[in-house]
């Protein structure tokens, strides 16, 4: 294999390695260390979606900073929301959530400037959250993520995120967790 | 005979005179189907804004309680409001949210209708048919009464049911404070887009009661008054105005609309909000300058909030939204919540609000997550055999209520509380319950128009 080939396949392992790590921290509540990995700047969105006839797919994805989506925001707000989780009182977490997230289908789709010493990458991955609180109430979310990560020392920041949730009218009472 | 919400089996699940109101009107799926019978299709639904079909052809798929409607602009220009199902075998021929068309077509048979709802195409009409079917008669269903007030697209199935407005009664003002500009100008609302729709497990009329005016739920968000969501970072609002305003309770009797408001002191100087961002914050600086100088009693009100009788809440400030509780079955409810902002604001304005309404309301909401949590599990405890034998107790501040009443010269309409010491009243859910036992209980629209009746008395007087 040629050395750029090679040099692809070790970042998307990685890079994968930072997502499984990832997910493993939101599914064990380190949910400090978790917020450690969002760069200060960093988008987290997540659109609705519509119903659109075919070939409309403009109008599929509710617009970033536009309009209104699931999420749409900072660290500043993701950062209150772990806080409040935090209170002990928030009561929609509160016995907490279990929660597992499965990651998949990671895939490098630009490294900037090459795979070699990549300062910034654009990845994409599947994503199936289930959700498992009180006694018996079960949630099953799926979808893709588009992640920009930037590097930080030997390690990766999260600067961008969104999220494609398969679903129109939500089928969950609500988004007290992180995707 | 007048309506005095005590009599009837269902009056006796709602006993206003003892306070106290059986769980089976929550959790009871008969009354549930008697519900969609008695309330729904006769009461007037919000449907949706102007703004979203402002042109012909445009269309927004809605629901009126159970059903699928659409709301679309013809090429003509009116508006529609149609049952979203097929004449011929019930297929809904719109399944996008929405979009702009010519026509709507059948996909089971084919059958094609115009904006205007007429049944413009029937495949094989002459030969399968032999011409003999009235196609003149088999459009898609439209709403009875239809009413664009200020933007807002109301709909009745029922032809008997009074004009919209007259079925406001009171309420009107409370409604205009979340349509009107925050500078006191008229209908100057315009709809963010996207419209947040998501299904909690409980009785629509958790929600309901809720957004009539609990003032009583504070625990429900101490979680996130401490870590605050805020337009200015802290708690979950600005209160600055609102200590120095009095706290009121409305409720309008016979017509189930009830609030919670805030009048300021006729004196009153804008208080800082908004400090987060000083560009928001010289924004509704500005406006709340050019209210006070506009007549009217809209100048001294600030809305909080309310509920329009049966299934639509208004937050007419902080945040600014409007929610339909849309009933699925007895324990489920499919929320839409729309969001406000004014149409002249700047850009910058517009994504703060945005910011707020969203990290505030709905699913990902930091507050409403803890309410949705609470009618949830209180639904859930409410339906077993012994837990039905326990009504829910409505008692607080019964007979505390006053008519007729002023504050520095202006008049409040309907039934009020001072909330300004008492923090809480009851009056809010006992008036929403009272109008919700009535459309149960009435066989006709003449029997509910209770305030046509006091006139008649008058005149034959």
């Amino acid at each position: 294999m040629s050395d750029d080939r090679v040099a692809r396949l070790l970042l998307t392992q990685e890079i994968a390695l930072f997502l499984y790590a990832e997910a493993e921290m939101l599914d064990e509540r380190r949910h400090d260390e978790w917020l450690a990995l969002l760069a200060d700047d960093i988008r987290y969105w997540m659109p609705m979606r519509r119903n659109v006839k075919y070939g409309d797919t403009t109008r599929e994805f509710t617009r970033e900073t536009e309009d209104v989506s699931w999420f749409d925001e900072g660290k500043d707000t993701l950062t209150r929301r772990v806080r409040q989780i935090q209170t002990g009182i928030h009561w929609a977490e509160e016995p907490q959530s279990r929660i597992t997230h499965m990651v998949s289908n990671v895939q490098l789709l630009e490294a900037t400037p090459d795979a070699n010493a990549p300062r910034e990458v654009l990845i994409k991955s599947r994503f199936l959250i289930y959700r498992n609180r009180v006694e018996t109430e079960t949630d099953l979310l799926v979808g893709k993520r588009e992640d920009t990560l930037r590097r930080d020392g030997d390690g990766w920041l999260i600067a961008r995120r969104k999220i494609i949730l398969d679903q129109n009218v939500l089928m969950t009472k609500n988004l007290t967790f992180f995707f | 005979m007048p309506i005095n919400g005590t009599r009837g089996y269902h009056s006796g699940l709602v006993d206003l005179a003892s306070g106290m109101i059986s769980r089976e009107i929550f959790v009871n799926e008969e009354i549930y189907a008697q519900e969609q019978e008695r309330v729904f299709a006769r009461s007037w639904l919000f449907v949706g804004h102007e703004s979203q079909i402002p042109n012909p052809g445009d269309f927004f798929a809605s629901r009126m309680g159970e059903e699928s409607v659409i709301l679309c602009r013809d090429r003509a220009g009116a508006v529609h409001v149609f049952l979203n199902s097929c004449r011929h075998r019930g297929m809904k021929v719109c399944r996008y949210d929405d979009g702009n068309t010519t026509v709507f077509t059948c996909p089971y048979h084919g059958w094609s209708y115009g904006t205007d709802g007429r049944l413009a195409g029937v495949p094989y009409f002459r030969e399968a048919y032999h011409s003999e079917l009235d196609r003149s008669k088999l459009g898609l269903v439209e709403v009875a009464q239809l009413c664009c007030y200020k933007g807002m697209v109301w709909a009745n199935w029922d032809a008997s049911a009074p004009p919209f407005l007259e079925h406001l009664g009171g309420f009107q003002r409370f409604l205009d404070l979340i349509l009107d500009g925050w500078d006191g100008r008229e209908g100057q609302a315009e709809l963010l887009g996207g419209v947040q729709k998501w299904i909690i497990p409980c009785n629509w009329k958790f929600p309901a009661e809720n957004f009539s005016g609990d003032t009583y739920h504070n625990i429900s968000h101490r979680s996130v008054d401490l870590v605050g969501a805020g337009p200015s970072g802290r708690s979950r609002r600005d209160y600055g105005e609102l200590n120095v305003a009095r706290k009121l309770h409305v409720s309008i009797p016979d017509r189930g609309h009830q609030t919670i408001t805030y009048v300021l002191p006729k004196d009153h100087q804008p208080q800082a909000a908004y400090q987060s961002s000083p560009e928001v914050a010289e924004y509704f600086r500005h406006c709340e300058e050019e209210r006070r100088k506009r007549p009217g009693e809209n100048s001294r009100m600030i809305g909080a909030p309310g509920e329009i009788f049966p299934n639509v809440a208004l937050l007419p400030r902080q945040p600014r939204t409007l929610a339909v509780w849309h009933p699925i079955n007895a324990h489920q409810t499919e929320v839409w919540r729309f969001f406000f902002v004014d149409r002249d604001a700047p850009r910058q304005v517009k994504n703060f609000l945005r910011d707020y309404y969203i990290r505030y309301s709905g699913p990902a909401g930091m507050t409403e997550q803890d309410d949705m949590e609470n009618w949830n599990y209180a639904h859930t405890a409410s339906r077993g055999t012994i837990a039905r034998r326990y009504p829910y107790t409505y008692e607080m501040g019964m007979g505390h209520g006053v008519e007729d009443y002023e504050f520095e010269g202006l008049r409040v309409p309907g039934r009020v509380f001072d909330l300004t010491k008492a923090q809480a009243s009851e009056e809010p859910m006992r008036n929403l319950y009272k109008r919700w036992a009535q459309f149960m209980e009435a066989d006709s629209w003449d029997e509910l128009m209770t305030w046509r009746h006091e006139a008649r008395a008058k005149a034959a007087e």
